[in-house]
This record gives C-alpha cells, structure tokens and sequence, in this order.
C-alpha cells in the first residue's frame, strides 16, 4: 500500500523539483547568454516536452506551475505566463494522448510550436495590457530566432526531461513491471509458457 | 470511467485557467504596495540566495558561451574601436580647449553645479537573476536591496553607461528595469558637435532592443554618428528625471536625414554592454532636500 503512494507522488514531486530547479538556472544564468541578441527560454520546451511525456493533465498544471514561478520570481504580471504555459502543456499531452507520435523529431516541432506560442503570446499579451510598440520587421526576425533556437533546443530539453521523469510515469513499462513484483505478480521471464 | 476522466480533465483545465485570469486582473488593478505584490516581494527575497549561489555556480558555463559569441564579434569589434579610438582622441582635445572655457564661464557667471554622478553614493552589486524574455520585458535581480540603502527609483549604471531604474526592491534584493524595456523612457540630451544639446527621449526599438532610439527631436538637428547622448536630469517641473544629468547613455549609431524629419528620430548603441553585465552601480543618493525621490522617468 505504502508502495502505491509512493508511486502515486513520485511524478508531482519530480515535476516540482524540476519546474523550481529549471526556472532558477533559466533566470540565473541561461537568460544571461544571448544567441543573435536573443536570449534562450528553455521554461517553454519544459513545459511542452513534460506535456508530451506525461499527458495533458500534468502538462497542463506543470505550466501553471513554471509560469507563475516565473512571473513572481522576474515580477511580471501575474498569470500571464501561466495562461500560456497551460496552453503549452495541455497542447502537447494532448497530442500524445490522441496521435502519440512515435518519430524522433517530434520533439523539435513541438518545441517550435512551444516556443512560437510562448514569443507570439507574450507579445500579443504585452499588446493587450497596454505596451506602446510598433510592430516591424525587427519584431518579425526576433521572433523567427526565437522559434529557431527553441527547436534546436528541443531535443536535448525532451532528452533531460525524459530523463527525469522516466520510471515515475502512470504507463511507463519499467514501473508496470516493477509494480507487478512488488504486488506478487510473476515477472514475464519467469511466467511459464502455455506452450510447456 | 472515460467520461469521467474527460470531464475531471476539462474541469482542472477550466479551473487553472481562471485562476491565472483572476491573478492578472487583480495584479494589473493593484498598486504596487498591495497584497499580490508583496508576495511577489516576499518570493524575490526568499528565491534571492537561491539565485544568487546558481548564478555563481554556473559563472563558468556561461563565460564558456559568452566566449564563443565574444570570438565571433572580436575582428568586427577591433575595426569599430579603432575607428572610435582616432575619432576621440581629436575631440578630446577639442573638449579640453571647451572645458577650460566652460569653467571660466561658470565662475564669471557664478552657476550652479547639477549633481554630477560623483557625487552619488553607489553600491557595487552582483547580478543574480535576469529575464528570459527580452522583447518586452528586460529586468535583471540584484544581490543589493533596502539594507544596502537602494531606493526604488534609483539609477543603476554599469561599464560607464546608464543601464535602467530601480523598480522593485525588497530587504535584501531589488528588480532592475533596463533602459531595453519597452516601459522605460529616459530624457535624454544628443551632444551634437558640442555646440548645441538637443532634448529627446529614449526608447528601445522592438526587435532589436540594443537599438535604441531617440525621439522627439527637432528636424533639423545637426545630429552625426558618432555623437554622444546623456541623461538630461530635468530638474523642476511636474516631471523630473529619475537619472542625474550628464549620465553618458550611449552614441548615435545611425542619423539618418530622411527618418530625422520624418519621424524626429536617431539610432543609438548603449555605452553598457547589457547582455553581458556581470556587476552594476546602484546610484543611491543624495538624498534630495524636500526628502522626496523622483518617481517619473
């Protein structure tokens, strides 16, 4: 029983211990390296790439999370980020749930997808609550940038997190099987055959 | 049981979302002293030493790719300076002969002195913290806060250039709003020949925020590359300055004739090199003698 429980919290508390210790390096040091005067924002590939792992659920409220960790750590207005972080994680845990794709570039075109959505919300965000800007072809390119630099990074952000959470996932095969030893189940090796 | 599961699903999907709609509408209506923002203050302050050993911690990393785009920029870079380098050496004798001037002036005249930089106290304070996204927004946390006498409102400069304001502070840790953020706007002067100091404003350019513009200037100002521009402390008024006057902030990268009488606009590249500040100024005196600070950029 206390297995069970264990097993129930591992994943919340591997998502909370990575959203604190990824959006702390991310403000701390990774927005400080600038790629084309761009700087890198892993926080939206994160949340996607936990999307795409553990479904719409979790994405979804992972996103709350980092968001509204990032908006009162950089103090931004709250809810902002969160609003569009939701949308990033639920986006991705829904695709895996209704298409699971299994190719290995997925990633990469949900990290763009992430990023886009994270660059053109903001900034549409920013519009919304009053900033006085001019829209240009400046404006364009940064944005492009960003979402490139987002997909490059995807792969290896995707590789962290799977990293990560793998073994503490509802489906993942490595904990079905564990569960069935520790509830009495035989593994599949040891099983005998109908054959014999 | 799917049902169910789609309609918990929707229900936590519904509920998250309402709850950030709620927390951007109260934080947008609320003044900066109100309940949310003194959370905001309070995480800062609790996540500050977090930040602050990370951001040591990870020094070394970031150094390894600042090198990298630093190489990349290097012969670019070398060409400009030495360009910069023969263009100042001339005007520094010309601004020697104008300053033996100026102070013989100043003396027949009896003028009063603005508050230079010199004489503010400034607090040498670590970054420990730094936006992600900088296309909007860019602010920086720092390692100095209301023990260390930081204010908000306060100037913060770095590498002999103007960097932005103090817009939140907590005891031990204060939010920095760069002079790259769409919120900010400095009054500026372009020293133009040294004949002549025109007034503008400063603002970022969307895009490209290391692009900064100055607007409102007259159309037939005689403004050149190369010229240098510095915060105008307007003092007096309904609005003053935040910053100190004669602040250098950064040179015209770009004085283009036709966007000068069309939009009374010229280019300007900061003096601070901002993506790549490890430490800043914090100017945080003298105390003014009503004992009020200025609140308005």
């Amino acid at each position: 029983m206390s297995v069970g429980v264990n097993d129930s919290w591992q994943l919340p508390l591997r998502l909370a211990a990575l959203g604190f210790l990824a959006v702390v390096v991310q403000i701390a040091a990774i927005s400080q390296i600038t790629v084309f005067g761009v700087s890198v924002d892993v926080a939206p590939l994160l949340v996607a790439s936990v999307g795409l792992l553990a479904g719409s659920l979790p994405g979804a409220v992972f996103g709350f999370g980092v968001g509204l960790l990032v908006d009162l750590a950089l103090v931004q207005t709250l809810g902002v980020t969160s609003l569009l972080y939701i949308a990033i994680g639920y986006a991705a845990g829904r695709l895996r749930e209704l298409r699971d794709p299994a190719h290995g570039l997925v990633p990469v075109a949900v990290g763009a997808a992430a990023t886009a959505v994270a660059t053109i919300g903001f900034a549409l965000m920013q519009f919304l609550l009053g900033v006085d800007a001019p829209v240009s072809w400046l404006l364009l390119r940064h944005v492009v940038v960003t979402i490139l630099l987002g997909a490059l990074l995807a792969l290896p952000v995707d590789a962290l997190v799977r990293r990560i959470v793998q073994g503490s996932l509802p489906d993942d095969p490595r904990r079905r099987r564990r569960r069935a030893y520790t509830t009495g189940g035989l593994s599949p090796l040891s099983r005998p055959s109908a054959d014999r | 049981m799917y049902d169910k599961q789609v309609r918990r699903r929707r229900a936590v999907l519904a509920l998250l979302v309402v709850v950030s709609l709620i927390l951007l509408t109260l934080y947008f209506g609320e003044s900066p002293s109100s309940p949310l923002h003194a959370i905001q203050r309070g995480v800062i302050q609790v996540l500050s030493p977090i930040q602050e050993g990370a951001s040591r911690a990870l020094k070394p990393a970031r150094d390894l790719f600042g090198w990298f785009g630093d190489t990349l920029d290097a012969k670019k870079e070398r060409d400009q300076l030495r360009d910069q380098r023969d263009a100042l050496l001339r005007r520094a004798i010309e601004y020697e002969v104008a300053m033996r001037q100026n102070a013989e002036l100043r003396a027949l005249v009896d003028l009063q002195d603005d508050p230079s930089v010199e004489a503010y106290e400034k607090v040498t304070t670590r970054i420990i913290a730094r936006s992600p996204n900088n296309l909007f927004r860019d602010t920086m946390q720092v390692a100095a806060g209301r023990s260390d006498g930081v204010a908000v409102g306060d100037a913060v400069i770095a590498d002999g250039g103007l960097v932005g304001h103090v817009s939140t502070v907590s005891s031990g840790t204060a939010v920095v709003t760069l002079i790259t953020d769409q919120r900010s706007t400095v009054a500026v002067r372009v020293l133009n020949g040294g004949n002549r100091a025109d007034l503008g404003l400063l603002k970022p350019s969307v895009g490209d925020p290391l692009d900064l513009l100055v607007q409102l200037l007259p159309r037939r100002a005689p403004i050149r590359e190369g010229d240098f521009v510095v915060t105008a402390g307007l003092r007096g008024g309904r609005l003053e300055s935040l910053y100190p006057p004669n602040i250098p902030v950064g040179r015209v990268s770009r004085a283009d004739p036709v966007e000068l009488d069309a939009e009374q606009q010229v280019h300007v590249a900061p003096l601070a090199d901002l993506r790549h500040l490890e430490f800043v100024q914090i100017l945080t005196g003298p105390a003014r003698a009503d004992g009020e600070r200025a609140q308005t950029p």
